[in-house]
């Protein structure tokens, strides 16, 4: 079968997937959600028929409690595909109408962060091998290990303590100061960036470490393969072997830590935007936790779950034009 | 095996030669024992050990760790368990008086809830890197070796997991389960933290079994079983070693971030614990505090660095590429 196909079915099944889990996860725990919800309203409305209830209950949670199994599942992919997610108690909105106003803020702030830690890797990754051995290169390969070791949200800790408290650089929570008029205007873009620069480089410098020394050690691989020396001997400007020779096939790796990345994104920006407070997809995600509001914490898990899959579906999929290889057949999730 | 029959047949041109003198003859002169062959593993272990301890970071990284072990287990019979009497209320460090790291909120002493909130730690550790290095391994190894039907379900099934993000279904599935027991908690965070393992350990099987030796065993018609036992999981070995210490280190990312959260239930003392109460009491917002949460995030950040350090130089002993560079073979 095409590779593309497979790969596309692949993404379906993940997706199928996921949906039944946050339904299984809804239905079957013991105690769990629709429960929880069926308890909850019963002591605010003590007077309600059960009837009654287990509409609100389905208009909360997607699930109607007293159908037959199969019947409720089909109720709730059906709606969970029309965009319905069901309704927050907490915040009395519709969880989907909650996820969409939140998710261009994540995207800005953790796909920004990434495509610098992406940049970063590649360029410094790339000089490192090219003087491997130098005193730059074990001082640099140091840095990036212990940065590594350290978490991003102690990363996040300390940023704040540094530039928040001591120095008073940067806003500590928020996506946007109050009184800033929104638009197209210079005050409200500062200050947007100013928000957003700490949960950044709390990723940046946290994540650099990983994927520097990935491109290192493969650029070094690939300097010592055959064909450069051939290209070498056959004279070719240094420029050509630089970009073409070793530079595209010491990307490759990196390539594939990038879609990785992907995926621990968008779950660090529960931890990232619960420490800064910033109102983005983890944050509303973490504060259903905290207010056990079940619809909101389901939804959130199938956004990003969604978000995820879309995102590693398009970067393997791209894979191809970047890796000749990739697309030729034969199992290519080899490149893995 | 040993050829006992005095008069053998000479051979078949007519030359006359004493059996004995043929080595194809007599298989081994000496049996190899049971014990011989273990000791000869030991010694294999060792040697390997012994190179793996010639680089400095393997050495930090296992003193690191084993420097935790004896927290976790010495440590906790030395000091005394944390009470609230075991100082005021924010006690400063004084590094060499009563409450050497200082004291919390709860006038707790601070060095001795790290050093209590160890073997939780461990064996979260412990529990969490055994069940996805385990699972990660056994996937890999049946679906490397296997091929076909096997290989392309499990795949899929690993992949599935790969792109499910692991942090919100931990949180989700630790809002509800609400587990304690350090184990369990190990295990939950790596809920799907065994399909990487499963993933990079597959493709080398799938090197491994074409080597001559894996068919000649498949050939002679030793059961699937016992190849994977004890032709290929030998080989494997040093691999699987590095991917348990690095989900540990995964495992520890990810529990300290759940407990900071504070979003399982707290049952005794935890770094990640530690981390949210500092927080929540303001340490990072007044300098005077900075102590409550400098410690518990030195002794995260430095177990964590022991745990990479173990694995890089662990890296040594399982590539080979890379152990022929530093023993001066390719000096490119």
């Amino acid at each position: 079968m095409n590779y593309y196909v497979k790969r596309v079915i692949r993404s379906f099944v993940t997706l199928v997937l996921v949906i039944t889990i946050t339904f299984g996860l809804t239905r079957l725990m013991p105690g769990g959600p629709v429960d929880y919800m069926r308890a909850k309203l019963r002591k605010q409305n003590p007077n309600m028929p059960s009837e009654q209830i287990d509409q609100m209950v389905q208009a909360y949670v997607g699930v109607k409690p007293d159908e037959p199994i199969y019947v409720q599942y089909l109720n709730y992919v059906t709606s969970v595909l029309q965009g319905d997610l069901g309704e927050s108690t907490y915040y009395n909105e519709p969880v989907a109408q909650i996820y969409a106003e939140a998710i261009p803020w994540t995207l800005f702030v953790l796909g920004t962060a990434m495509l610098v830690t992406f940049a970063i890797s590649i360029s410094l990754g790339a000089l490192l091998a090219y003087k491997e051995g130098s005193r730059l290169d074990s001082a640099v390969s140091t840095v990036a290990i212990v940065m590594n070791s350290v978490p991003y949200y102690v990363a996040a800790i300390i940023l704040i303590a540094i530039f928040v408290t001591n120095l008073g650089m940067y806003p500590l929570s928020g996506r946007t100061s109050l009184g800033v008029t929104p638009g197209f205007n210079l005050p409200f873009i500062v200050d947007v960036l100013r928000h957003a620069t700490l949960p950044m480089l709390s990723v940046i410098i946290t994540g650099f470490g990983v994927q520097t020394l990935a491109m290192r050690s493969n650029s070094i691989r690939v300097l010592g393969e055959d064909y450069i020396r051939v290209a070498r001997l056959r004279m070719l400007p240094t420029s050509r072997i630089a970009n073409q020779y070793v530079a595209r096939n010491a990307i490759l790796p990196i390539y594939t830590g990038f879609v990785i990345q992907i995926g621990f994104i968008f779950g660090g920006s529960i931890i990232l935007e619960d420490i800064f407070q910033y109102p983005g997809v983890g944050y509303y995600f973490f504060n259903a936790i905290t207010a056990r509001d079940y619809p909101l914490m389901m939804g959130g898990f199938l956004i990003i779950s969604v978000a995820v899959v879309i995102a590693v579906t398009i970067a393997d999929l791209t894979y191809g034009l970047i890796d000749p290889r990739a697309g030729a057949g034969g199992d290519s999730s080899e490149a893995y | 095996m040993k050829p006992t029959d005095e008069d053998r047949n000479p051979m078949a041109d007519g030359g006359d030669i004493n059996a004995a003198e043929i080595p194809l003859e007599s298989v081994s002169v000496e049996d190899v024992t049971r014990r011989d062959r273990i000791a000869k593993d030991l010694r294999g272990h060792w040697e390997t050990f012994l190179l793996a301890w010639s680089d400095w970071r393997f050495k930090a990284g296992f003193l690191i760790l084993f420097g935790f072990v004896l927290a976790g287990t010495v440590g906790v019979w030395l000091v005394e368990s944390p009470t609230y009497q075991d100082g005021n209320k924010w006690d400063s460090p004084s590094y060499f008086g009563e409450n050497p790291l200082g004291t919390d909120q709860f006038g707790q002493d601070i060095a001795a809830l790290l050093i209590h909130a160890t073997p939780d730690m461990l064996l979260m550790l412990m529990g969490g890197a055994v069940f996805a290095t385990g699972i990660g391994a056994f996937v890999g190894i049946v679906s490397g070796y296997k091929g076909g039907r096997a290989d392309e379900i499990l795949m899929t099934l690993t992949d599935t997991a790969i792109m499910i993000p692991g942090l919100p279904l931990i949180i989700i599935v630790g809002a509800i389960w609400e587990p304690t027991s350090p184990i369990l908690v190990g295990i939950l965070v790596s809920i799907n933290a065994w399909a990487g393992t499963a993933r990079s350990l597959r493709s080398q099987v799938l090197t491994i079994r074409e080597e001559a030796y894996v068919e000649a065993s498949r050939i002679m018609g030793v059961s699937t079983g016992s190849i994977l036992r004890k032709d290929i999981t030998p080989q494997l070995l040093p691999l699987i070693l590095v991917n348990f210490v690095m989900s540990g280190r995964g495992v520890i990312f990810n529990s300290v971030a759940l407990y900071f959260l504070g979003v399982l239930p707290v049952e005794g003392v935890n770094w990640g614990v530690m981390l949210e109460k500092a927080y929540n009491a303001g340490a990072v917002t007044s300098p005077q505090l900075y102590y409550t949460v400098l410690w518990p995030l030195l002794t995260i950040v430095l177990l964590s660095w022991g745990l990479i350090m173990l694995s890089q130089g662990l890296d040594r002993v399982v590539n080979v590429r890379v152990r022929d560079r530093h023993e001066g073979g390719e000096a490119k």
